[in-house]
């Protein structure tokens, strides 16, 4: 084992606690209300509710948080009047009770200390973390500039720090969710229609007449609104494609499941198109007025047949036939679902890009039943001064990728590498709200940065393994215990939620909002926080947009009237898309100014050699990542993730359900803890799956130390795409190790 | 007046947003579960089809449970609901061995407990907790002796079926396919 | 293949992955009832029959084992019940359709009439205390009472002992969710057991070889009455449905097999009965041998029963 600068400090040694005050016991212990418990008239009687917006994943849909007398959160409710989820919370948005409630929670703010010859965390007052931060921050200024520290941020609090670092003078800003997400697909239809899909994606599936899935898995996924849609549309009729090796939750109500071979999604998307274009299946006006480069994509796919495309993918061409013309019939009513994590093969952009065309043939964007117009309303920004313009920021270093629209993180993390050959160097970084270490793939190259900044500063709410690495953990309280941004997403129509808290921060914790000023002050970024309670923020703001921080405090959802046009376009208006050439670009002008294959070609990706298996992995309904994994409630659903097999696999290696096995991967990494086997028919023979976010090695994470296998671990062969710095992850492949003595400990 | 659940499979995902709003609603200790999600995968790849259920105690017509109890703890009350009465239990487990669904549990408390289809919002005319949780919005409850109801008409469209009808239990799950 | 799953992370303490919440407390008290029922049962028909001088050991001797068993018994459902500090609540009700209702009520008429029973025999089990003073000569008045109306209190032990030994079968068998239990052979298998139990008790601790010969020969009866049953039980079990043919498979090639055919068909019904045919052929066999593979073979039953039966059921 190397020995790092930057040791790993296991919290869970330390036996650190901080001021607890009254924990309640895990989950949500203690006597019953028995119906007839005569000092009752019912449980619910005197509960106080607060708005909210749930922080559990990206969705944010607005609800209500129940307290009870002894001032204790018992259940979230959603807001009825919300479109993101209508009244309804998924079971991670219903379970985010145990976010609050988890004795595991970071407590205190830590510094790294050396203690002999190991280096281990101190318990630290919010002072002495501010004040070193602060002037760490200080220090790179002077030293670097402020460019190079670098802000690598998820969720709500991220945004907090994001102004504190541009006021601070630094544009080095990143999010995982882009380049480890969904990068592609933002180029790709950027490219397409001029406009990103963005978060909630603005896809009609309640209106749809046909929803394809490819290897998106809904349901399994649960982006709220998109899976009360997909029932709404299942009530209908619609015909539901799914494309996916494995048999998905989506795939079990498909009318057609095509079990693609791994890896050959474009061929069946060219092949689409082949049938489309020359079964003449397509709605001719609608192109002539609305698309360019209808005969260069003819041209293109002359020679992609089903029959070629089954081949590769190993789709009955038939089926192709079959599903193409499903696809055309329900035009303009048709959904090429963009999907979400799409950063699979390196040639994702491109992959994004032939669904996005599809689209375009089918002529669904901007109509029912496809893609609406989304909207939301711009929330007026807080009087401040400009921000400083720094020399360099994230669109400097991801100058590779000329068609990345935000920081790419994996380039930024380069460019922490003293040895790699960049232009710029990042000597610091401030991580906020993402668990770093099962997000960036290759975790040689993440470690190798962790080891070269000279300082690291984390805040988070749990002590998640990237923690383990800081020069500072910052705790921060859960969202159910303070003010935030008011929430304002692109919908159908425009609405806005508010975000306060329910009860007082637990422990020594503290929200964001209120790091970001204090460090900001430190700074002499004063003029930046001209305020001294967040609320002030929030009810200038919403007095700005017809409203109240009183008025939102008691609806929690406030909806607005579409204010740039109608929902959809409609038949036959004249409408200019916002690309070159004011047209949905089948061939794209702006992909081939850059160098780049203006429509997309089918590359054959390596195949694993015998005995390994393309490793898949996917999500879990009652799981975000692995920022759940330690939650009581959801853990209780499932605390570990199971390999899948297919049982001939599993007969050949002689396996046994719930048998546990280590996994190897291409590169010889092993996983650092065993997985139990699921032998299951629901996943082809040359593949495995597993529900990523688990494996966690933090020892304080009680509920979810050890439990499961990382599938972070196991993806160390990264495939970057060229458009926009994406980092594919699915070229990776496993092999199974049945004998423990045959794994280092 | 007779209250039941119909839960439609074509559209559940096996989320398990019933099972936790169970737990918040009604203060269920972790560690236990009045409902719970089962997978049944047949076939085989790429033939198959999967059955996604939420399932609960049933409160049967015929509920065993209630004729076996020695204290008269356990009981029917008011629209067929079955409930336990928690200071009139002695923990026996009669009940539990009783019941086929294997809906009952010993509550760390030392009664016995279960799914009480949210009595104490039924009172209130609200909607048992899974229900007006589900995200798929695959469950229907209401009263089946009314013709009017979501739950009677849902029930006359569509083929259903309950649970081990077999043990002659007359539960009121019903699972639309 | 078919593949059947709880995917929501169930597990309840004594019912995943199998049922198994009632352990040792219940088979031994289920032993322990049955056995007493057995006792007191001969012990009241010797009385009716005016016999209690001839077999002394019927009346006198093993009924020194019901007040003792029945105590035993209660303390172990008591520690059983997890609801401990209302358990008073099952003599608050009396509930026509629950078989443990039944056997609460039951056990408070059988248990003081047992104690009732022995304390009638003191003075002659003690004859050398001091009767006629102090506290012994109330003691002395209530057994001189308890034994002028012995007739009156067989009366009532013949028919309640009878109920307290088919109500431990029936307590089974009326759970319909279990599939090895739910048929109508176990409350009169289990009513047997019991008096075949008591049967051997008396045996042993008879002091009369004439004794000793009718209660072998009425176990004899007994054990064949039993093994008939046992057949009956199983044969009913594979002509029943699909459930109660899986349940059979538990004791049929699946793992309680061995415990059951050997140590209680065989070592506990089979063997003892012939060597029971031996001695009364005119083999010397030691008496308390076959006595105590008997009561051996009735516990294990009980616990094999109360097992093996929870791990059959309807789902999954």
């Amino acid at each position: 084992m190397r020995t790092n600068r930057r040791q790993f400090i296991r919290i869970s040694a330390l036996g650190l606690g901080g001021v607890a005050t009254a924990a309640t016991a895990v989950g949500a212990g203690g006597s019953v209300l028995s119906i007839f418990d005569s000092s009752d008239e019912g449980p619910n009687i005197n509960f106080k509710r607060y708005p909210t917006y749930c922080e559990v994943c990206f969705w944010k849909c607005a609800a209500w948080t129940h307290v009870n007398e002894d001032g204790e959160i018992v259940k979230i409710i959603g807001n009825d009047d919300d479109p993101h989820c209508n009244g309804r919370l998924c079971p991670r948005g219903t379970g985010g009770v145990g976010m609050y409630t988890d004795t595991d929670r970071l407590k205190t703010p830590l510094i790294r200390v050396k203690d002999g010859d190991k280096d281990t965390f101190r318990e630290a007052s919010w002072e002495e973390a501010l004040d070193l931060v602060a002037s760490k921050m200080k220090g790179i200024k002077e030293k670097y500039g402020s460019e190079s520290f670098a802000l690598l941020k998820h969720g709500s609090s991220g945004s907090h720090f994001e102004h504190l670092f541009k006021a601070y003078g630094s544009d080095t800003i990143g999010e995982p969710a882009y380049a480890q997400c969904r990068g592609p697909r933002e180029t790709a239809f950027s490219a397409t229609f001029g406009s990103w899909v963005g978060s909630p994606e603005p896809t009609d599936i309640r209106d749809t007449k046909c929803l394809v899935l490819i290897g998106s898995h809904i349901g399994e996924n649960m982006h709220n609104s998109q899976v009360q849609e997909m029932s709404e549309a299942i009530d209908r009729g619609a015909t539901i494609i799914t494309v996916d090796p494995r048999m998905s939750t989506a795939a079990s109500k498909s009318k057609y499941w095509l079990a693609i071979k791994p890896a050959t999604d474009i061929a069946l998307l060219l092949a689409w198109m082949h049938v489309i274009i020359y079964d003449k299946l397509y709605d001719e006006a609608y192109i002539n007025k609305y698309t360019y480069g209808f005969e260069d994509l003819k041209n293109h796919v002359k020679n992609f047949t089903p029959e070629w495309a089954y081949g590769i993918t190993t789709i009955d061409p038939s089926v192709i036939r079959k599903t193409a013309r499903e696809m055309a019939q329900a035009a303009p009513a048709v959904i090429i679902h963009p999907g979400r994590h799409v950063v699979w093969y390196g040639d994702d952009t491109q992959r994004e890009r032939a669904m996005a065309i599809l689209n375009g043939l089918l002529g669904s964007w901007g109509k029912r039943g496809g893609f609406y117009l989304k909207e939301k309303l711009a929330i007026p920004k807080f009087p401040q001064p400009a921000y400083p313009h720094p020399k360099w920021g994230w669109e400097e270093l991801g100058e590779h990728y000329p068609l990345a629209q935000m920081g790419i993180t994996n380039e930024l993390i380069r460019a922490s590498i003293p040895e790699e050959d960049t232009k710029h160097k990042v000597k610091a970084w401030f991580v906020s709200g993402t668990n770093l270490v099962k997000t960036i793939p290759n975790k040689d190259l993440l470690e190798k940065a962790l080891d070269s900044l000279e300082f690291l500063v984390v805040c988070d709410t749990m002590p998640m393994d990237i923690t383990g690495y800081a020069d500072v953990v910052l705790p921060e309280c859960t969202y159910l215990e303070r003010y935030d941004g008011i929430r304002s997403a692109t919908n159908r129509e425009p609405s806005v939620a508010l975000r306060m808290p329910a009860v007082k921060p637990k422990y020594n914790t503290k929200p964001s909002w209120w790091m970001g000023k204090e460090i900001g002050e430190r700074l002499g970024l004063g003029a930046y926080y001209n305020y001294k309670e967040y609320s002030e923020v929030l009810d200038w703001q919403l007095k700005k947009i017809g409203t109240s921080l009183e008025e939102m405090e008691r609806i929690g959802v406030k909806k607005y009237e579409r204010g740039s046009g109608p929902l959809y376009i409609g038949d036959g208006e004249d409408y200019e898309f916002p690309t070159n050439t004011g047209k949905v670009e089948l061939y794209s002008t702006e992909l081939a100014a850059l160098g780049f294959d203006p429509m997309p070609v089918f590359t054959q990706h390596p195949e694993p050699e015998e005995g390994f298996y393309h490793l898949n992995y996917g999500r879990a309904p009652m799981h975000t990542f692995s920022r759940t994994a330690n939650n009581p409630n959801l853990s209780d659903l499932m605390d570990e993730n199971k390999i899948w097999i297919n049982p001939r696999v599993a007969k050949i290696w002689n396996l046994k359900k719930d048998q546990e096995i280590y996994l190897k991967n291409q590169d010889g990494v092993v996983s650092s803890f065993p997985i139990k086997v699921r032998i299951t028919e629901r996943i082809r023979w040359d593949s495995v799956y597993m529900v990523h976010g688990f494996g966690h090695t933090n020892k304080k994470l009680t509920n979810a130390y050890g439990k499961g296998a990382s599938d972070t671990e196991m993806i160390t062969k990264v495939m970057i795409d060229p458009e926009m710095g994406g980092t594919g992850m699915r070229g990776n492949f496993v092999t199974f190790i049945t004998d423990k003595n045959l794994v280092e400990s | 007046m007779r209250y039941a659940m119909a839960i439609d499979t074509k559209k559940c995902v096996g989320c398990s947003d019933c099972v936790v709003a169970c737990q918040t609603e009604n203060n269920v200790p972790i560690g236990y579960c009045r409902d719970w999600i089962t997978e049944t995968v047949e076939g085989s790849y790429p033939n198959l089809a999967i059955e996604l259920r939420s399932e609960r105690c049933n409160h049967c017509d015929n509920a065993p449970c209630v004729r076996c109890c020695p204290t008269g703890a356990s009981q029917i009350v008011d629209g067929g609901i079955v409930i336990t009465v928690a200071d009139e239990c002695i923990g026996c487990g009669a009940c539990i061995e009783s019941c086929p669904y294997e809906a009952r549990y010993t509550h760390p408390d030392g009664y016995v407990d279960k799914c009480t289809f949210c009595l104490h919002r039924v009172e209130e005319g609200l909607l048992p907790a899974c229900v007006s949780v589900c995200p798929t919005n695959c469950m229907y409850f209401g009263d089946i002796d009314d013709p009017n109801s979501d739950i009677s008409k849902i029930l006359k469209n569509r083929k259903q079926k309950t649970l081990a009808p077999e043990a002659g239990t007359g539960p009121q799950i019903y699972y639309l396919s | 293949m078919k593949e059947e799953l709880i995917i929501s992370g169930r597990n309840l303490p004594n019912i995943d992955p199998h049922l198994h919440l009632w352990h040792w407390p219940i088979s031994l008290y289920l032993f322990l009832g049955g056995l007493a029922a057995g006792i007191l049962f001969f012990a009241a028909m010797v009385t009716l029959f005016g016999k209690e001088n001839k077999f002394q050991g019927a009346v006198k001797w093993a009924t020194i084992i019901p007040p003792i068993g029945l105590s035993v018994g209660l303390m172990a459902l008591l520690y059983d019940l997890t609801h401990i500090l209302y358990a008073w609540r099952l003599f608050a009700a009396f509930r026509i359709t629950s078989p443990m209702s039944w056997g609460a009520w039951t056990l408070m008429l059988v248990t003081p009439l047992s104690f009732l029973w022995t304390l009638s025999y003191f003075k002659e089990y003690f004859p050398n205390w001091n009767w006629k003073e102090g506290l012994l000569s109330y003691l002395d008045w209530v057994i001189d009472f308890v034994n002028d109306n012995k007739k009156v209190i067989a009366w009532i032990l013949v028919p309640s002992t009878v109920l307290l030994g088919i109500y431990t079968g029936i307590l089974l068998s009326a759970f319909n969710a279990r599939p090895l239990w739910n048929n109508s052979i176990l409350g009169p298998l289990f009513l047997t057991s019991g008096l075949s139990t008591g049967a051997a008790s008396i045996i042993m601790l008879s002091k009369s070889h004439d004794e000793r010969r009718l209660f072998s020969m009425i176990d004899l009866v007994l054990i064949a009455i039993e093994l008939f049953l046992i057949v009956h039980l199983i044969m009913g079990m594979m002509a029943g449905s699909q459930v109660q043919l899986e349940a059979s498979q538990i004791i049929m090639g699946g793992e309680y097999t061995v415990a059951f055919w050997v140590f209680v068909v065989i070592l506990g019904l089979t063997f003892p009965a012939i060597l029971e045919i031996f001695e009364l052929i005119g083999y010397k066999v030691p008496a308390i041998v076959p006595a105590m593979l008997v009561i051996m073979g009735g516990l294990i039953f009980r616990f094999v029963m109360v097992d093996a039966g929870q791990l059959t059921r309807y789902l999954y």
